[in-house]
């Protein structure tokens, strides 16, 4: 049975694993290294990228979750999104999977965090309800650019990128994990296979 | 598709990204680079540590809007500023700055002895204090998108903290034992909304995001909170009256992060240097025990 692990240094990995037990995966907790042999696909939660970043330095997770995501599906939403870039035009460890750059905080301060429906035509592949996805981004990234093998999988009304994915890897600047709806995570398992 | 800016789901939801985190207290935008570095996801700007307004005495207020805004411009991660207890004007102006989370704060001196600022009137989020579910829930029907636990601040005694740690978790086993015909005399009973009364007993555990505050100056007692049912930490005065506040902060993150791991948490809690000095809340005389401010 496929396993999940949800890298639970900070953040909302919780919600999270409330989620995948829900559409019935087995998901685990993952804080040191070695609790990545055992799992075939990895979500990065939503938290603050500059803290998850420096944890995963200090406990000697920085180069495994690198070794990981070149062979497994890894998906990153808000500051996980940011954690896969190859650049956020700051100095913080990036894991450099992805081949999208990030612009932290770009909607502004907390004040401007927002709810909006979007249209992710690639949800489809796992669902006959083709309705738009109610998005929530809190003190969010953008996705400021998608070069070499990353695609983008879902925009704003004007244009700007919200979800990228790039073979088996997944970044969403929004939170999934905060709705009652499962298709982003259900689309995730789909990369795991 | 419109977009909904600022609501509660968004000022809950920043709440939920700070889980398993530590906010830090700073008083200077170097302080705050330091807290960032430390791995804090959040700080908490103010003029001066709980300890120090304890010492000083006098009337306590919201911090200079000049230092908040060097702190909000030294940082990327978010920061948070205190208003005294009802005082909706401070907590107007710190809106204005656009600070990410307003604390209404009982280490402040309080602007009102009987009402609290209506936060649903903010775009702002709030967090407030609490000793019981009475109070958290008070505080969440008036708005609060996010609870810490009061202990009693700038003392670092972790025995306050605790108390209402467990009182909190206590009340809300009793509550989930509970037939419904019960729930309306317990929300009577403990002052609350009924329909809260009703959420927390659904969902096991508060509405929004709970963390300890007030006394923690330690990686254990950051470790013990975490194991008591907390969502996170803020530490105040335990990091920068220190005397090796770059190290201590940094062992307190990862304590939040490995608390259930005896042997890390061992490692992490080597030479630190001294711990703040400390007063002893049983030793503190009723008048000066912050946690009695607000209801």
């Amino acid at each position: 049975m496929t396993k999940i692990g949800v890298l639970a240094l900070q953040g909302s990995f919780r919600e999270h694993i409330t989620i995948l037990k829900k559409i019935g995966v087995e998901a685990v907790e993952v804080r040191l290294p070695e609790h990545l042999e055992e799992i075939d696909g990895l979500i990065i939660p939503g938290g603050e990228s500059t803290t998850i970043g420096k944890l995963a330095v200090d406990f000697g997770l920085f180069e495994k979750l690198r070794a990981f995501g070149r062979e497994k599906a890894i998906w990153g939403t808000c500051a996980g999104a940011i954690f896969l870039s190859k650049d956020a035009h700051r100095q913080q460890p990036l894991l450099e999977l992805m081949d999208i750059t990030v612009e932290r905080n770009a909607y502004g301060r907390q004040i401007a965090s927002f709810e909006m429906d979007v249209e992710i035509p690639a949800l489809k592949k796992v669902s006959p309800n083709d309705a738009p996805f109610h998005a929530i981004f809190i003190r969010a990234p953008l996705i400021a650019s998608v070069s070499g093998g990353a695609e983008i999988l879902a925009t704003l009304p004007d244009g700007r990128i919200v979800a990228a994915q790039q073979g088996h890897l997944l970044a969403t600047a929004f939170h999934p994990e905060l709705t009652n709806d499962d298709r982003v995570h259900r689309y995730f398992l789909k990369l795991v296979g | 598709m419109e977009s909904q800016i600022s609501t509660f789901t968004t000022k809950k939801g920043l709440a939920q990204m700070l889980k398993g985190g530590v906010i830090m207290d700073v008083v200077t935008p170097e302080h705050a680079v330091i807290a960032e570095e430390a791995g804090a996801v959040a700080v908490m700007a103010l003029e001066r540590v709980p300890a120090d307004i304890r010492a000083d005495g006098g009337v306590a207020r919201m911090s200079d809007p000049k230092m908040i805004s060097e702190i909000m411009e030294s940082v990327s991660i978010p920061v948070m500023a205190k208003a005294r207890i009802g005082h909706f004007v401070e907590a107007q102006i710190l809106e204005a700055l656009e600070v990410d989370y307003i604390d209404e704060s009982e280490v402040l001196t309080p602007a009102d002895l009987h009402h609290h600022i209506d936060k649903h009137a903010f775009k702002t989020p709030f967090v407030c204090g609490c000793r019981d579910l009475g109070e958290a829930l008070r505080r969440i029907g008036e708005g609060a998108a996010m609870i810490r636990t009061k202990g009693e601040a700038g003392t670092g005694d972790v025995v306050e903290a605790v108390r209402h740690a467990r009182t909190v978790w206590g009340e809300i086993r009793r509550l989930e034992n509970m037939p419904p015909e019960e729930l309306m005399a317990f929300a009577k009973e403990i002052g609350a909304p009924y329909e809260l009364v009703k959420e927390t007993r659904e969902l096991g555990r508060l509405p929004v995001v709970n963390f300890a505050a007030g006394g923690i100056a330690t990686p254990a007692d950051a470790a013990l909170m975490m194991q008591l049912g907390v969502d996170g930490v803020f530490v105040g005065s335990g990091i920068f009256k220190s005397g090796d506040p770059a190290k201590r902060g940094e062992a307190i993150v990862k304590a939040v992060t490995h608390y259930n791991d005896p042997k890390i948490l061992a490692e992490i809690s080597r030479d630190l240097g001294e711990a703040m000095v400390g007063r002893n809340v049983t030793e503190l005389p009723e008048s000066e025990q912050l946690a009695q401010r607000g209801w």
